[in-house]
């Protein structure tokens, strides 16, 4: 070996092990706040149960896919780790005196991912979208229920979308006028009908502008791959105004149907977090320590009597709904059914709702047999015994767990109350249809809010709501809710509202439900307290092991 | 021969119209409707999208615009659920994958089943008899939906070997277990037909002959039994070509593969009417064309069969 060579080769190593070391000081990023080593594969890999509704923003209507949409598209407002409202778009907002002009100031460094710069404009583009019957939006009565200056005459095609109470004052001010005042207004635009969308593409590609290689959106992510059935991909947009910030480089989410096989390939390192299959909490728990979590949701899981002419004669009196509800053992079925942590639920509304206290619910504090007994005394009264027994037909949507919770219910009526409750399971839409005619004696029933605030729950109990299937109908409780729209403090209304429920019982509450997931200990950040569930890829970053 | 082909897939024209009609008012009987939701849309707001997708027409009119659009522009619609595609993107990107495993697991069925077959039928009652059947069995009594869980065990959480699911663009790393889980039962099947139909074929007169003339069993097995014993497992091919195709839907929800038939379960529970439609009619002709294809292999394997 000559001389020459040897020094070219000590060059080339000597350049190597320099290059090396620049690599590894480059990767051995740390968290800017908490100091972590950061993993190098900054890659979030979650499940979803089945292919989402649509990626744009104005037509999406199920959960999954507004997760998705949160990442490509930015609103006005985010939520943080508790829920709470952050700046988006909007770095801050004024209400006018009579709380029905809202003024929006946004900042002036948000762009699309194209580069052009986020305006009022957009907004202002995107709301009428919404609202325009020709966008066919299933979410164009949000725009209703935002209560927007002639929203509902938008909606109904009555009036031109221009006539919407939104208008950019400047390139950066959005003026929105409401019909009426709404406390929770700002809580709204957070949802995802509310975010902008960009004229130009949609324009230009029509109903292809959701596709991966035609969209723009303004979040912190772009959507990458699009594979129905399998996969969907979206990885960091630059062009996003707080892009430094973002750590999380790649957010990915396997379609999963099954959720037994994602469990699996979860423990087989495919995924960061997935579902908790009913019942298996315990034993993940154990097995696992911090990685199985459960946490409140703002969503609740009842039983509604059909109050209607077409119901049975025995539910218009309050003291069977009474018994009904009492006899059931709620801590049975959250504990030894569910088992996910899942709280027993004695009021419609789930504790955990923003500004909302719970009425004083004599049956919490009861103990059970005391509970059965009232139970017993109650159905007697009311003209039910051994002679004759109050029988009657129980729905619920097929579903291993809906089952499971049905045959638990009816045996304790039978056992404690002798009721013969017969259990029938329909096929989705079959049930929806079926519920929604009023053909049944008592539904199974569930919400999550849409926003967090007791309305959107005590809202679907109103005489008039289309949620309503079991037809409830009383005069206070709509004028409650009524007042409730304008009033300051809404709190002591909803206790009110609640109580009239707790009192008339036109549905059974069972438990509220609760988030139970398999989170990998590398995965950090997640919003396991934020109880609307709005989580952000560009929150979440992962550690080194 | 091509008269007996043209004549057959002129008759698959009505046979597949009368297929749609049937479906289409199937689907509208079935309570609900594609946009029957928790909450119900507000009657303005639901008449608004019934009539962009036009689902506010009589029947006869929704049925007549289905037919025109597809025969004059080759569109099938849009889907009502997946709002982002169309029916014609869901089966182009959903087909090419069904097929690519399906194939795959209807070839390896039938080369493996075959190959056991025929092995265990010369072996007659040997060793190799008893492993053979003892396979086929064991094959066929484990469906794709019990071989899919005991195959993600093994090879993704136990020996972290292939991937529990996705496609990836069909690496072959993610067509194994999808290909294995479909293929297991179909294989046992073919093995035990083409066994049994070997020994009779094997026992018949005319291979008594051959041999009592003095051939050499090879001879005996290629040139004058092959094609006898395959009858029987050719019409069994058929309609197992359709199935692995169509009733691929377990491995498509188990293993995430994207494929054709996920969309079809789900297109009839969430009442998505186009893309059952779409794929009802794709199933529907390649059932006909496949029972084609079986009619005129019948032909090529057995001379008595004359068109």
């Amino acid at each position: 070996m000559n001389r020459i060579t040897r020094l070219t080769l000590s060059a080339l190593l000597s350049s190597t092990v320099l290059t090396a070391a620049a690599v590894a000081t480059a990767t051995a990023a740390t968290h800017p706040e908490t100091g972590e080593e950061l993993a190098q594969d900054q890659t979030f890999t979650y499940r979803l149960l089945d292919n989402i509704s649509s990626v744009d923003p104005q037509i999406v209507e199920d959960a999954d896919g507004s997760d998705v949409v949160r990442d490509l598209f930015e609103g006005l407002l985010n939520q943080d780790a508790d829920g709470e409202l952050v700046p988006g778009v909007a770095t801050d907002w004024d209400v006018s005196d009579d709380k029905m002009t809202y003024t929006f100031h946004l900042r002036d460094n948000a762009k699309w991912s194209n580069g052009d710069p986020v305006t009022a404009g957009d907004f202002v583009y995107a709301w009428r979208r919404a609202a325009d019957p020709a966008t066919a939006s299933p979410y164009q009565w949000f725009i209703s229920l935002m209560s927007l200056e002639n929203g509902d005459e938008v909606v109904a095609g009555d009036m031109a979308t221009d006539q919407l109470g939104v208008e950019a004052i400047d390139d950066h001010t959005l003026e929105v006028r409401l019909n009426t005042p709404l406390p929770y207004f700002p809580q709204m635009v957070v949802h995802s009908t509310t975010f902008p969308s960009p004229q130009k593409v949609i324009e230009e590609f029509g109903a292809e502008w959701t596709k991966p290689e035609n969209i723009v959106g303004n979040g912190a992510y772009v959507l990458t791959q699009m594979n129905p059935g399998e996969s969907i991909v979206r990885e960091k947009n630059d062009q996003y105004w707080d892009a430094e910030n973002v750590i999380l480089e790649k957010s990915v989410a396997l379609i999963i149907n099954d959720e037994n096989v994602a469990l699996t390939r979860y423990q087989a390192g495919e995924l960061d977090m997935t579902d908790i299959p009913a019942g298996q909490f315990p034993r993940l728990r154990d097995e696992y320590g911090e990685e199985a979590h459960s946490f409140p949701k703002l969503c609740n899981y009842y039983y509604t009597f059909n109050l209607s002419d077409s119901g049975p004669e025995a539910f218009k009196d309050p003291k069977v709904r009474q018994a009904l509800s009492l006899a059931v053992d709620r801590d049975i079925i959250v504990n030894n059914v569910m088992a996910g942590g899942q709280p027993p639920a004695y009021t419609f509304t789930p504790e955990a709702t923003a500004g909302f206290t719970p009425p004083e619910v004599e049956m919490a504090s009861m103990t059970q047999a005391e509970r059965d007994e009232k139970a017993r005394t109650l159905l007697e009264e009311a003209g039910y015994g051994p002679d004759n027994p109050l029988s009657f037909e129980m729905v619920y949507n097929t579903s291993e767990a809906h089952e499971k919770v049905a045959v638990v219910l009816s045996q304790m009526w039978k056992q404690k109350l002798g009721v013969q409750a017969e259990l029938a399971n329909m096929e989705w839409k079959v049930f929806l249809d079926e519920r929604g005619n009023q053909n049944f004696d008592m539904a199974r029933g569930a919400w999550c809010g849409d926003y967090n605030e007791a309305s959107t729950f005590l809202d679907l109990l109103q005489s008039e709501s289309g949620y309503n299937d079991g037809k409830y109908n009383n005069p206070e409780y709509d004028q409650l809710l009524e007042d409730a729209l304008t009033a300051d403090d809404t709190t002591p209304l909803y206790t009110r509202a609640e109580e009239i429920l707790t009192t008339e019982k036109p549905v059974i509450p069972i438990y509220h439900y609760a988030g139970v997931y398999m989170i990998d200990e590398d995965l950090k950040n997640f919003p396991v307290n934020n109880i609307q569930f709005n989580w952000y890829s560009k929150d979440l970053y992962k550690t080194a092991e | 021969m091509l008269i007996y082909v043209i004549r057959r897939l002129l008759v698959a024209i009505p046979t597949i119209a009368l297929l749609v009609v049937a479906s289409f008012l199937m689907m509208h009987l079935a309570p609900g409707g594609p946009f029957t939701s928790e909450r119900p849309l507000p009657p303005e707001v639901l008449a608004n999208i019934e009539a962009q997708y036009g689902l506010d027409q009589p029947l006869w009119k929704q049925l007549w615009d289905y037919f025109y659009n597809i025969v004059v522009h080759f569109d099938f619609g849009p889907s009502f659920v997946q709002k982002d595609r169309t029916v014609n993107d869901i089966i182009a990107q959903g087909f090419p994958i069904s097929l690519t495993y399906g194939s795959l697991a209807f070839l390896a069925a039938t080369i493996i089943g075959v190959v056991l077959g025929i092995a265990a039928a010369i072996r007659h009652n040997s060793w190799v008899d008893y492993f053979a059947v003892s396979i086929g069995i064991a094959a066929q009594a484990l469906p794709n939906f019990i071989m899919g869980p005991i195959l993600i065990l093994t090879f993704t959480l136990w020996l972290g070997v292939l991937p529990g699911g996705g496609w990836n663009g069909g690496q072959w790393e993610y067509l194994v277990l999808p290909v294995i889980a479909l293929s297991t039962s179909y294989m046992g099947s073919i093995a035990r037909i083409t066994r049994s139909s070997m020994l009779e074929v094997m026992n018949s007169n005319f291979i008594r002959t051959a041999r009592a003339k003095g051939l050499p069993a090879r001879a005996i097995i290629w040139r004058h039994a092959m094609k006898p014993t395959l009858l029987p497992v050719i019409s069994y091919l058929g309609p197992v070509f359709v199935y692995v195709l169509t009733g691929s839907v377990f491995v498509d929800l188990y293993f995430s593969t994207g494929g054709l038939g996920q969309s079809f379960v789900s297109s009839a529970l969430t009442r998505d009417y186009a893309v059952l439609l779409g794929v009802t009619i794709l199933y529907g002709t390649l059932t006909v064309l496949v029972n084609l294809a079986t009619d005129l292999a019948y032909a090529w394997f057995d001379p008595k069969i004359r068109y």
